[in-house]
Order: structure tokens, then sequence, then C-alpha cells
């Protein structure tokens, strides 16, 4: 099957900084593909030179099979997009600018529009200036999702949605890839990719760091545990895959790789546990504790970007 | 005083946010009031009598000023007291909203409130601070008279009636700001209300009567309710009284007071007035980017054209005033009017005011492209199946039909009044309005710049326009290049040197197609470049 999305050796800069460095990113048709990253790491500027609204300084990219730059209105028809930060018509009811940006992309199916309003709990006769920032979200999700086209391209989508509504919204990214649709969700929250996506991207510093299912990355992801037990814990730190551990008599905290995990929990319960918190990794964890030290001036890169 | 606590601490950071902008104001208005006196001083004194009786005579014309009598400061505060008073009153209304609703709106005041603040300090800021502005510029209007040579009781007089009617707006915003949970509602409603007490004044010297002498006028009841009217009572250089200024703290008072009555019974973030609901649906007008932008330039379109409607109506109502006179002024229509016939002169140059008018909305409107680009609405639109130039003709066919629209406006009311008093509408109308379209080419060569600057240097779209306009203007037919002491092939620079005098000139082809070909190519410049470059997105 053709890539709904691919890019290679991808280059953008803006001035002297290089925001996208020989990025290599595949979306296959069909799939929902997380694409992860810390702030400023160049994922709203990959999505825009995806929608053409920036020109790629070098490498190919190609968006259902056309070029983004030529092709955009072409296109366009067939995709929909929610931004990062989603700036609206203050004077517009958000209604209107759902019935507007539906037109504008070829039109859009009414009942879903009235589908989507309901599950969103958005009440559209308002005026733009007067949405939460959550809410403004939910007007550009609705706007999109009430189109029926093949890609769906979501920046940060879920940022300021409150848990309720993150829901939702998984349920209807759900329900697309059900249908045959593609989605590239782009996002910083490493739980929500893990729940949605069937492959996912990580991209540092403007390069795509790793690829693949969420089971083939799973060497990145460690969990925290912090455990209480009746008898003092004697040792873990022999262990294979634990790491960091601190232990007070019968208290520990320690990190696990994934793949160690059942191992080690074996093993605590011969101390006898009264209590265990375990917590998945946050992204800027697992970055931190992958890439070490690299982290810092990519991060300090990124935010030059991020300024512009 | 609890509810008080924090307001010296939020006064400085006002201070500190707006030293720039309130200073510049106040200079910028003393020197304004300087200029005006300046000039004013190099007319004879029979040019200063004829000035002041058409004040006195032309009742359409009193709407605009109050005469108290013939002097230099008497007679340019005629004209300059309501340009003074209305700058004054938005400077202290936009302050006092920017200090109170503006913050609650972005959130700022959330994040001052949660701190050791009462909760009248941010209010009580934004009025000290705004009402410092006022007495500030009140002292530097009278320097500003004194230095110019003018009497000291009259030109204090004036800084002093200025400033009370700022002070008085910044009261009204007080209000303004509980009552509308936006800033744009607040500011909106402060404006309604200067429109208002500019209308009340307007119609009380309008019905008002000439004392014995011809050069005063009495004005009528209606007068005494608007604060403006207090402010021109107080007669500057004409009586200089003192007493008025009662009136204006009294109101001043009431209104504070109301505002803070008003400020116990909401909630942060909220105003008084429940926010209007809308449509859940678009009308299929809205579903173009043509009428995407019919639809945001509508509101700005509608003020300018009761704005036009106005100023055409009492221009109309004042040719046989002007055709009469015989003075320095005459001189400039002359000039400017391209034309002996002072009453062809008077038209002419009319009209071609109208048009910088216009063209000034078109770059209001224009630069509004910039604004969608730099704030993001732009994104949304241009990943949906409209293209970049399509987005942009949109623009730009609304601004130009939009001035358009604006100068038939100004052309018909005024050719309505105009015929009416002179006895044949249909001749007025037809010479008026044909010489309303001949400022369009004009119109569309700045178009066609402002379209130009922004494609090809979007962070300096506003700027760079802005200043090309001004020097349109100066190189034009108002000013002229000898008034500048420039040399004369500098004046063919504006394309408002190059429209046809009409009516007291034929019009020919070249200097109507010949601009257009110029707009045509400088949008079609901007049309390609903005196809070619990155959209400049926030981050």
């Amino acid at each position: 099957m053709t890539p709904a999305i691919s890019t290679t050796g991808l280059v953008k800069e803006f001035g002297s900084t290089r925001a996208l460095d020989r990025l290599a990113l595949t979306v296959l048709t069909g799939e929902v593909h997380g694409f992860l990253g810390p702030n400023g790491a160049g994922k709203t500027t990959t999505i825009r030179v995806l929608l053409g609204l920036l020109r790629r300084d070098a490498g190919a990219v190609t968006v259902l099979g056309g070029d983004p730059w030529r092709d955009a209105v072409r296109l366009h028809r067939r995709l929909a997009y929610v931004p990062g930060e989603v700036n609206l018509w203050p004077n517009l009811t958000g209604g209107e600018v759902i019935d507007l940006l539906g037109a504008l992309r070829g039109g859009l199916d009414r009942q879903r529009r009235e589908a989507l309003l309901e599950r969103f709990r958005l009440d559209p006769t308002k005026q733009c200036r007067a949405y939460s920032k959550g809410n403004r979200q939910k007007v550009a999700l609705v706007a999109a999702f009430a189109s029926d086209v093949e890609l769906y391209l979501l920046d940060e989508p879920s940022s300021g949605l409150d848990p309720l509504m993150e829901v939702v919204f998984q349920e209807v990214v759900r329900e697309l890839r059900d249908g045959g649709r593609t989605v590239l969700l782009s996002s910083h929250i490493l739980a929500e990719v893990e729940a949605l996506c069937d492959r996912v991207t990580i991209i540092r510093a403007g390069r795509g760091a790793e690829t693949g299912t969420f089971d083939e990355l799973r060497h990145l992801t460690r969990t925290s545990v912090v455990v209480e037990t009746a008898r003092p814990i004697d040792t873990l730190t022999g262990l294979p895959g634990v790491h960091d551990v601190s232990i007070d008599r019968t208290r520990a905290h320690f990190s696990v790789d994934t793949s160690e995990l059942n191992r080690v929990l074996a093993r605590l319960v011969d101390f006898d546990v009264r209590s265990l918190t375990s917590s998945p990794p946050t992204l800027e964890e697992l970055f931190l504790r992958h890439y070490g030290d690299v982290i810092e001036t990519a991060d300090a890169d990124a935010e030059l970007v991020g300024a512009r | 005083m609890t509810a008080l606590t924090g307001t010296a601490t939020l006064a400085r950071l006002a201070l500190r946010r707006d030293r720039f902008r309130l200073s510049a104001y106040v200079l910028g208005l003393a020197t304004l009031w300087a200029g005006m006196l300046a000039a004013e001083s190099a007319q004879t004194h029979q040019a200063l009598v004829e000035e002041t009786e058409i004040f006195v005579r032309t009742p359409a014309v009193r709407i605009f000023g109050v005469a108290s009598g013939v002097s230099v400061g008497a007679t340019v505060l005629i004209r300059g007291y309501v340009v003074l008073a209305v700058l004054a009153a938005l400077m202290s209304a936009l302050a006092v909203v920017r200090h109170t609703r503006q913050n609650e709106e972005t959130g700022r005041s959330e994040l001052v409130g949660a701190a050791v603040v009462g909760r009248y300090a941010a209010l009580a800021a934004a009025i000290i601070v705004t009402v410092g502005a006022d007495i500030a510029l009140a002292a530097a209007l009278g320097l500003a008279g004194v230095v110019t040579g003018q009497p000291a009781a009259g030109s204090f007089v004036t800084g002093a009636s200025v400033g009370a009617f700022g002070a008085v707006f910044a009261g009204v915003a007080a209000v303004t700001v509980q009552l509308s949970s936006t800033t744009r509602g607040a500011s909106g409603l402060a404006a309604a209300a200067l429109g208002l007490a500019f209308l009340v004044s307007g119609v009380g010297n309008m019905l008002g009567s000439a004392d014995a002498s011809g050069l005063r006028l009495v004005s009528a009841w209606p007068a005494w309710l608007s604060p403006m009217g207090w402010g021109q009572q107080m007669r500057p250089f004409g009586g200089d009284h003192w007493w008025p200024l009662v009136l204006s703290a009294a109101a001043f008072g009431a209104l504070v007071c109301a505002a803070g009555a008003l400020a116990a019974r909401r909630d942060v973030g909220r105003g008084i007035l429940a926010e209007r609901r809308g449509a859940a649906e678009a009308a299929s007008g809205l579903l173009s980017p043509l009428g995407l932008v019919a639809r945001l330039q509508r509101g700005a379109l509608l003020a300018w054209a009761v704005g036009m409607l106005g100023f055409g109506l009492v221009f109309g109502a004042i040719l046989d005033e002007v055709a009469g006179s015989s003075s320095a002024t005459t001189d400039w229509y002359v000039r400017m009017g391209g034309s002996d016939v002072i009453v062809d002169a008077y038209r002419a140059s009319t009209i071609q005011m109208a048009g910088m008018a216009a063209a000034i909305y078109v770059i209001q409107m224009l630069l509004r492209m910039r604004a969608e680009e730099a704030d993001g609405p732009l994104e949304p639109i241009l990943a949906t199946a409209v293209s970049r130039p399509r987005w942009m003709i949109s623009h730009l066919l609304n601004a130009a039909l939009g001035s358009l629209a604006l100068l038939l406006v100004f052309a018909i009311s005024m050719g309505l009044t105009a015929g009416s008093i002179v006895g044949d509408v249909p001749a007025q109308l037809r010479d008026i309005v044909v010489a309303a379209l001949v400022q369009l080419p004009a119109i569309l060569v700045i178009a066609g710049v402002v379209v130009a600057v922004t494609a090809l240097l979007p962070r300096w779209a506003g700027a760079v326009s802005w200043t090309l306009m001004i020097v349109f203007i100066l190189l034009g037919p108002m000013f002229g290049a000898a008034t500048l002491q420039l040399p004369e092939w500098t004046q063919s620079l504006s394309p408002f040197t190059h429209i046809p005098k009409v009516p007291g000139t034929d019009v020919t082809a070249i200097p109507v197609v010949a601009p257009i070909a110029i707009a045509a190519a400088l949008a079609a410049a901007g049309l390609t470049w903005f196809r070619r470059r990155n959209v400049a997105l926030p981050a």
C-alpha cells in the first residue's frame, strides 16, 4: 500500500536555525500514527510543511500521492487539519466557523456535525471570543471531524480538553481508524499516543529518532515503582533491568525496564508487599533517560525555533 | 480600606506599561495644538473674522464647534476643540479598558487578583493613572498655548476643558468595562457614548443663535446635557469660565461611584450585560472566502459609511457659504480643486479629501490580511481548499468595493444637500458622483501597494503602508510641493496628484487607465510573491 504521508531527508530552516534536519516520516494509509516529541522538536513545523504552508528547503515530501506545496488546494479537499493553537475570528460563532471551514474544504456531513456537537458538548451559538481554550479546541475538532476525508492531521489536538472530552476524542479517533481513515496525531503526551496509535515516530530536534509500533519501542520505556513491604527489602540492585534504586528498610523506589517487570514483581512478593504504585514514564523522562545529555542542547535549539 | 489594597503597586504597573503610549498622546496632542495655533497666527484678522462667521452663521457647521469671538486662540479652538476632546477621550477610555477589562479578558487579572490585591484596586489604579494623564495633558496644552504666544488664562482653560472631558470618559470607560465582558465591547460602548456626547452638544449648537456681534454662538439647552458641551461652554479665549468644571467633576465622581457599585455586583471575567448568542449555523453567504471577509469587514464599513454620510451632508450644505466667502480659505480650495470657479474648486477638493479617507479605509482593511497571518486565523483557512491568491483577492475585492461604496455614500449625500441648496439636485449628484468615481484609480494604486508590501515584507506591512500613505498625502494636491519646499517633480510620485479635478476639468483616459494598470501590476506581483513564500504563522 502506498503511504499516506512520506518524507525523506526533509530540511526546513528559519534563518540560521535548522528546524527540521533530514526528517524521515512515513504514515501508512489507514493507520493512526503518533508523532511524538517534546515541545519545540519540530512537530508543528513538519505539519505545516505537509500542509504546504511552509516550503521545504530540501528533501522529498508526498501527501496523498501529491506535492503539498504545488498541489495544496487539490490535496486539501482530501484532508482535514486541527491546528495546535486555535485562533479564530472573535465575532463569529463556533457553529459558523465549523460550517465555514467545512464548506471551504468542500462540504461537511450535517448529521455528523450535529452528532459531534452533542458528543463534545459544544455550544455552537457562542461567539469565538467567549470560548475557553478547550472550547476553541473543540470547535476545531468538530470542524475537522465533521468532514469525511481520507487524512486527518491533528497537532496536539487534546491540549486544553478535560479528561471526559479526552475520552470522547479518543473514541472518535478510533472510529476514524475503523472507517479506514488515516490519522497523524502529534502529541507530547505518551499515554495518549500509546492509547491510540498503531505506530509512532519520535522526533527530536528536527530529526526522526525512532519509528515503530509501541511494542517495538518497548525498550524505550521504563516503569517507576514505589513499593512498601512488611519485611525489610534486602536487595534489588542485583536484578537485571532495575535502575535508580533507593531503599529505606521497608520502602523502595526504583525504575524497571518494562520487559523485566514480571520477574521483579515476583521477587518483591517475597517481602510481603503492602502497597505498590507504578507509573508509566513521561515522555520527558523517556527522553532524558534514552538520549541522555544530548537532550539539553537539543532543547535549547528547539526553543529557539519555537520562539520564532 | 482593604478593598483598595495594592492600588499603588498596580498603578505603578499600569504606568510602567503605558509610559510610552500615554506620553505619546500627551506630547502629540500638545504639539498638534501648538501647530494649529502657529498656523492660525499667520492669518489676517479679516480671515479670522470670516472663518468665525461661517461657524456662527451656518447651522450645519456649528456641529463641529462653538464660536466664542475672534482671536487666534478662539478661532482655532472652534474646530480644534472637538479634535482635542475626542482624542483625549479616546486616550482615557482606552487606557482604563486596557488596565481593567483587557487584563480580565487575557487572564492577567487572575494572576494579580490571587495576590494581596483588593477588589477595587485594579479599577482604582486604572483611574488614577488615566486621570493623571489627563491632568498632564491639561498642563501640556496650557503650556503649548503660552509658548505659541496666546493669553495664559485662555491657554490653561483650554487645557482644563480638554483634560476634564478626558477624565469624564475615564469614568465612562470605568462603567462600560463593568457592563461588557470583552475589551472590544467595553471600548465600543465607550466610543458610542463619545459619539452621543458629540451629537448632543452638536445639536445644542445647531439650535443655538448668534449674539449681537455675529461672532459668538449662544448654544441652546441640549449643549448642557453633554460633557462636550460643558467643555465648550468654558469658552477658552472668549470669557474663560472655570465653573463648568464642576459639572465635569460631578459627572466623573458619579460615574466612578457607579462603576464601583457595578464592580461589586459581578464576578471577575464577567460583565453585567449577558453575552449575546449568535447563529448556530452559518448563513450561506458566509461560506466562501469572499463572504467571510465581507462579514469581517461589515462592522468597520458600516461605521465608516455613517461617518461619510454625515460629512457628505454637511459639506454639501455649506456649498453656498464657501462660494460666498473670499479669503485665504478660497485660495486653498482653488489650488487643491484646480479651478478658478470657487464652486467647482470646492467640490473637487472636498471629494479629494473623501477619496483620501476612502484610501485610509482600504489600507486599514487590507492590513487585516497581515493580522490574520500573524495572529493565526489564516492557518485553518489555508489548510482548506482555498488557494492563497483566492484568499488575497477576497480581501482586495472587499476592500475595493467597500471604498467605492463609501465614496458613493459621500457623493450622494453631498450631492443631495448641495443640490437642494442651489436648487438642482440631479446636476449636483451627477457632477459629484463622477468626481467621486475618478478617485477610485488612485485608491486602487494604494491597495496594490498594501497587497505587494504584505506579500513581500509581511513584518513591515503596517509601517511601510502608512508611511507611504502619509508621503502620498504630503506630496498630493492638499499641500503641494511648493508648500513643502520640494522640487516640483516630487508631486508626481503621489497617485493623488494625477486624479482629474472633476468637475472643474474633464476626465481623460490616461489618468484613469494608467493608475489601474499600475495597481493591477502591484497586486499581481503581490499575489505571485505570496504564493511563493512561507506563511509567517505564530509559533
